[in-house]
C-alpha cells in the first residue's frame, strides 16, 4: 500500500498563484562549479597546503551557491546538488562500518569506480547527511529535499564478503537508513528520496527492494513525503508490483524515451504519486516552455493533478551548468502554466494528451 | 589420476598506475578507447602493464599463463571493435553487469586482423619454460555482442566470426591451451536454428590450432539442449561456472550426456573481493569430481569462474594465489 501522499500540501508555497499545484522538484545532483573540481584535486595532492577544513569549506560555498541557483529557478524544494557527493555508493560507504575500500575497478573504458566491499556487519555511526541537511536547511528558504542512495543499490554496487545474500545485506542497510531518517526528521527533514537505479537493472528483484523500503520508512511519520527514484529500466517489469511499496511518491525517467513507457502506469491504477521526469538530463538542448507543458500532460494521463510532481528526468549533473538551470527555469515556468490552464478548466482530464492519429 | 592445472580465463584488471596513466594518455570518452593503432606512449604504457600481469602469473605459480587482454577496453567484443571493417556504435550493457561496451557493428567482411596475436607474440617473448594460453571469445559470444550490417543472415554471421577467429587462431604463437569465453551460451542461449551450427563454428576455431582447447561457460548453468549440442563441437574440456552456477544443473548436465575427457572447472569467484582459501578451493576441486560419477578426468583446469577485471588489483592478485596454491603439491587427487 502507498503511504498518505497527502503531505504534498506543505510544500506550497505562500502566495502560491494558483489553485491548482503540481510540486517542482529536482532529483538531486547539479553540475559543480568549476573551481569546487579545482579544490576537490588540491585536497588530494599531498604537497598542497590545502586542507580537509578549507575542503570542508569549499563544499559548503558550493551547496550555498546551488541551493540558491535552485530557489532563483523558482522550484519548490530544492536540495544542494550534491556538491559534497563524488559517487553515490562510494559517499555512502565512507559513513558505514562494515565497508572497505580496496582500490577502483572499472565500469567502462576508463572510467572507475571506487567499488567497496562489505567485511563485516554493516553499522550505523555517526550521522550520514545531518550536518550537510542543516547547512542546506539554513541557507534556504523553500522546503529542502534529500535525497539517499537506497539499500538495494548500496548493496548491489558493492562486493559482498560478510552476508548470506544480497538480499541480507541491502536489509540490513535498510535498517541503517531508516535510523539516518529518523535522525533527518529530528533535525526537520520533510521530504526524502530514496534512490534505487540498480533496481532499474535487475527488476526481478522488486520484492527485495520493497521489503527494504518497509524497513526504511518503519516508524516514520506519515508528514514526512518518501519518494523512489528509479531510472533508466523497463518499467513494466515492476509495475504494478510498485503500487505495493510503501511511499509516497514513485519518481520516473520517461522523457528520454518519449514517454513510449507512460502507458505502463495506467492499468490497473497508479497508487503513489507520480514524480515525472519532463526534461532530458542527457540532451544539452533546453526544452521549450511550451514542448514541457506537453510533456507534463502526459503525467495525467497516469495521475490526476493533485498527484502529479514534475522534475527532471535524473540529476543534471553531466550538463553544462547554464543549461541545467535553463532547463529547471522553463520546467517551473511550464508547470505554473499547466496549473493556470487547470485553474481555468482548459485542460481535459479525460485526454489531457491529443490522441496521435 | 587427474593433474589439476591452474588458470584463469584472462581480462584480467589493469594495475592501478596504468589506469590512470592510460586514462590521461587516452581520455575518458567513448572515442578514446582502444582503435587498433595507438601511438608509441601508449603501446608503451601497455606493455610495461602486460608484463606485470605476466609476471604475477609466473610468480604465483599458475600452469598457464595468459596475456592478461588488458588492452582490451571493450571486453569480449575487443576482437571485433579493432576490426577495420566494423564501426563502434553506442555503449551498451555487457551482459547484467554494471559494465559497458562499445557496439561493434559489422558494415564489411570480416578479414583477418592480427591483433590478438600481436599481444600473444609479446606474451611469449617475456615466458621462459611456462606454457602460455590464449583467450579469445567464442564465435557464438562474439557474434552476440556484436550487431551484423553485413551478412544478413545470424548463421551465416555465426560461420563468418568464426572463421575470422580461426583466422586468427592460425596466427597465434605457440600456446599450450586456447580458452574460448562463452558466456553468451548461458546468458542468451542460441535459438532452435541457430544452436545446432554453434558446435560446428567452435569447431572451426578449435581445429585452427594443435593446442588444447577449452570452452568455458558461465554465469550460470547451459540449458540442457545446448549442452547436447555443445558436446558435439571439437574441443578438449568444457569449462563450467561452479560459483554463479546452478550446479545441481551442471552436474546434472554432465552426468547426463557426459563430457570431454578434460574438464575446467570455475571454482574462484572472479566477481567478488573475498579471497578464497587454497584448502577450500582444493576441497570445491575433490568435491565436485567427486560428484561426477560418469567419468574420471585426464586433467581438470581449476580457474576463476569469470574474467577478473571486475576485482580491484589487489585482490585479482590474491586470487591468482589462491588458484596455483589449491593446485599445488604433487597430490593427485583420486576422481
Amino acid at each position: 500500500m502507498s503511504r498518505d501522499a497527502e503531505n504534498r500540501e506543505q510544500f506550497r508555497p505562500d502566495g502560491h498563484d494558483n489553485e491548482h499545484f503540481l510540486l517542482t522538484t529536482v532529483v538531486g545532483s547539479y553540475p559543480k562549479p568549476k573551481w569546487l573540481n579545482r579544490a576537490n584535486d588540491l585536497a588530494e595532492d599531498p604537497d598542497s597546503k590545502f586542507t580537509q577544513e578549507h575542503l570542508h569549506e569549499a563544499h559548503d560555498d558550493a551547496c550555498r551557491v546551488i541551493t540558491h541557483e535552485h530557489e532563483r529557478s523558482g522550484l519548490d524544494t530544492v536540495v544542494d546538488g550534491e556538491m559534497r557527493r563524488e559517487e553515490m555508493v562510494e559517499y555512502f560507504a565512507h559513513r558505514i562500518p562494515g565497508y572497505e575500500f580496496n582500490g577502483p575497478v572499472k565500469v567502462w573504458g576508463h572510467n572507475y569506480f571506487d567499488k567497496p566491499s562489505v567485511v563485516g556487519e554493516v553499522e550505523y555511526d555517526e550521522p550520514w547527511l545531518v550536518d550537510e541537511f542543516e547547512f542546506t536547511s539554513d541557507v534556504a528558504s523553500k522546503p529542502v529535499k534529500v535525497p539517499i542512495t537506497g539499500p538495494y543499490t548500496l548493496a548491489s554496487w558493492s562486493f559482498n564478503e560478510h552476508y548470506d545474500s544480497e538480499a541480507d545485506l541491502a536489509y540490513a542497510l535498510a535498517d541503517l537508513v531508516n535510523e539516518e531518517i529518523e535522525k533527518l526528521v529530528e533535525a526537520g527533514a520533510t521530504y526524502i528520496q530514496i534512490d534505487e537505479p540498480a533496481l532499474a537493472t535487475t527488476p526481478d528483484d522488486h520484492a527485495i527492494v520493497g521489503e527494504c523500503l518497509e524497513r526504511i520508512v518503519a516508524g516514520i511519520s506519515d508528514e514526512v513525503r518518501i519518494g523512489l527514484h528509479v531510472c533508466y529500466g523497463d518499467y513494466s517489469r515492476i509495475y504494478p508490483e510498485l503500487n505495493d511499496y510503501p511511499i509516497d511518491e514513485f519518481d520516473v525517467e520517461l522523457c528520454n524515451g518519449g514517454y513510449e513507457q507512460i502507458d505502463v502506469f495506467t492499468d490497473p491504477e497508479f497508487e503513489p504519486d507520480l514524480a515525472l521526469g519532463v526534461v532530458d538530463v542527457h540532451t544539452a538542448e533546453v526544452e521549450t516552455v511550451e514542448e514541457i507543458k506537453e510533456n507534463i500532460k502526459q503525467g495525467l494521463k497516469v495521475v490526476p493533478p493533485e498527484k502529479l510532481t514534475v522534475s527532471p528526468d535524473c540529476g543534471v549533473k553531466l550538463l553544462p551548468r547554464e543549461v541545467a538551470y535553463q532547463k529547471m527555469e522553463n520546467m517551473v515556468q511550464a508547470a505554473r502554466e499547466v496549473e493556470a490552464e487547470l485553474d481555468a478548466g482548459e485542460i481535459d482530464l479525460d485526454a489531457p494528451v491529443p490522441q496521435a492519429d | 589420476m587427474t593433474e589439476l592445472v591452474s588458470t584463469t580465463p584472462g581480462l584480467y584488471p589493469l594495475p592501478d598506475w596504468a589506469k590512470q596513466e592510460l586514462s590521461d594518455l587516452k581520455g575518458h570518452q567513448k572515442h578514446d578507447l582502444i582503435s587498433g593503432n595507438e601511438g608509441a606512449d601508449i603501446v608503451g604504457a601497455y606493455d610495461r602493464a602486460r608484463e606485470e600481469v605476466v609476471s604475477e602469473q609466473t610468480d604465483a605459480g599458475l600452469d598457464r599463463v595468459v596475456e592478461g587482454q588488458l588492452r582490451w577496453d571493450d571486453m569480449l567484443a575487443h576482437p571485433l571493435t579493432v576490426h577495420e571493417n566494423v564501426e563502434t556504435g553506442g555503449i551498451v550493457r555487457y551482459y547484467d553487469n554494471n559494465n559497458f561496451y562499445r557496439d561493434p557493428q559489422v558494415r564489411g567482411e570480416l578479414t583477418f586482423s592480427g591483433d590478438v596475436a600481436a599481444e600473444l607474440d609479446a606474451t611469449a617473448d617475456l615466458l621462459g619454460d611456462e606454457s602460455l594460453q590464449a583467450v579469445l571469445p567464442g564465435p557464438y559470444s562474439l557474434s552476440d555482442l556484436a550487431t551484423d550490417e553485413h551478412y544478413g543472415d545470424e548463421a551465416d554471421f555465426l560461420d563468418a566470426v568464426s572463421e575470422f577467429l580461426a583466422g586468427e587462431v592460425d596466427a597465434f604463437p605457440e600456446h599450450e591451451t586456447l580458452f574460448l569465453l562463452e558466456p553468451s551460451l548461458v546468458f542468451s542461449p542460441p535459438g532452435e536454428d541457430v544452436d545446432e551450427r554453434v558446435p560446428e563454428a567452435i569447431s572451426a576455431v578449435s581445429d585452427a590450432t594443435d593446442a588444447d582447447v577449452v570452452v568455458h561457460t558461465y554465469w550460470g548453468a547451459l540449458d540442457e539442449k545446448v549442452y547436447a549440442h555443445l558436446m558435439d563441437a571439437d574441443v578438449d574440456a568444457i569449462g563450467f561456472d561452479f560459483v554463479a552456477g546452478d550446479r545441481d544443473q551442471t552436474l546434472y548436465n554432465v552426468n547426463e550426456y557426459g563430457t570431454k575427457d578434460d574438464i575446467a572447472l570455475g571454482l574462484v569467484d572472479g566477481q567478488n573481493t573475498l579471497v578464497e582459501d587454497p584448502a577450500t578451493v582444493r576441497e570445491r576441486v575433490e568435491w565436485t569430481l567427486d560428484n561426477i560419477q560418469s567419468q574420471t578426468f585426464d586433467t581438470a583446469y581449476v580457474t576463476s569462474n569469470t574474467e577478473l577485471f571486475y576485482l580491484p588489483e589487489n585482490r585479482a592478485t590474491e586470487k591468482l594465489a589462491a588458484l596455483a596454491a589449491a593446485t599445488e603439491d604433487e597430490l593427485e587427487v583420486e576422481a
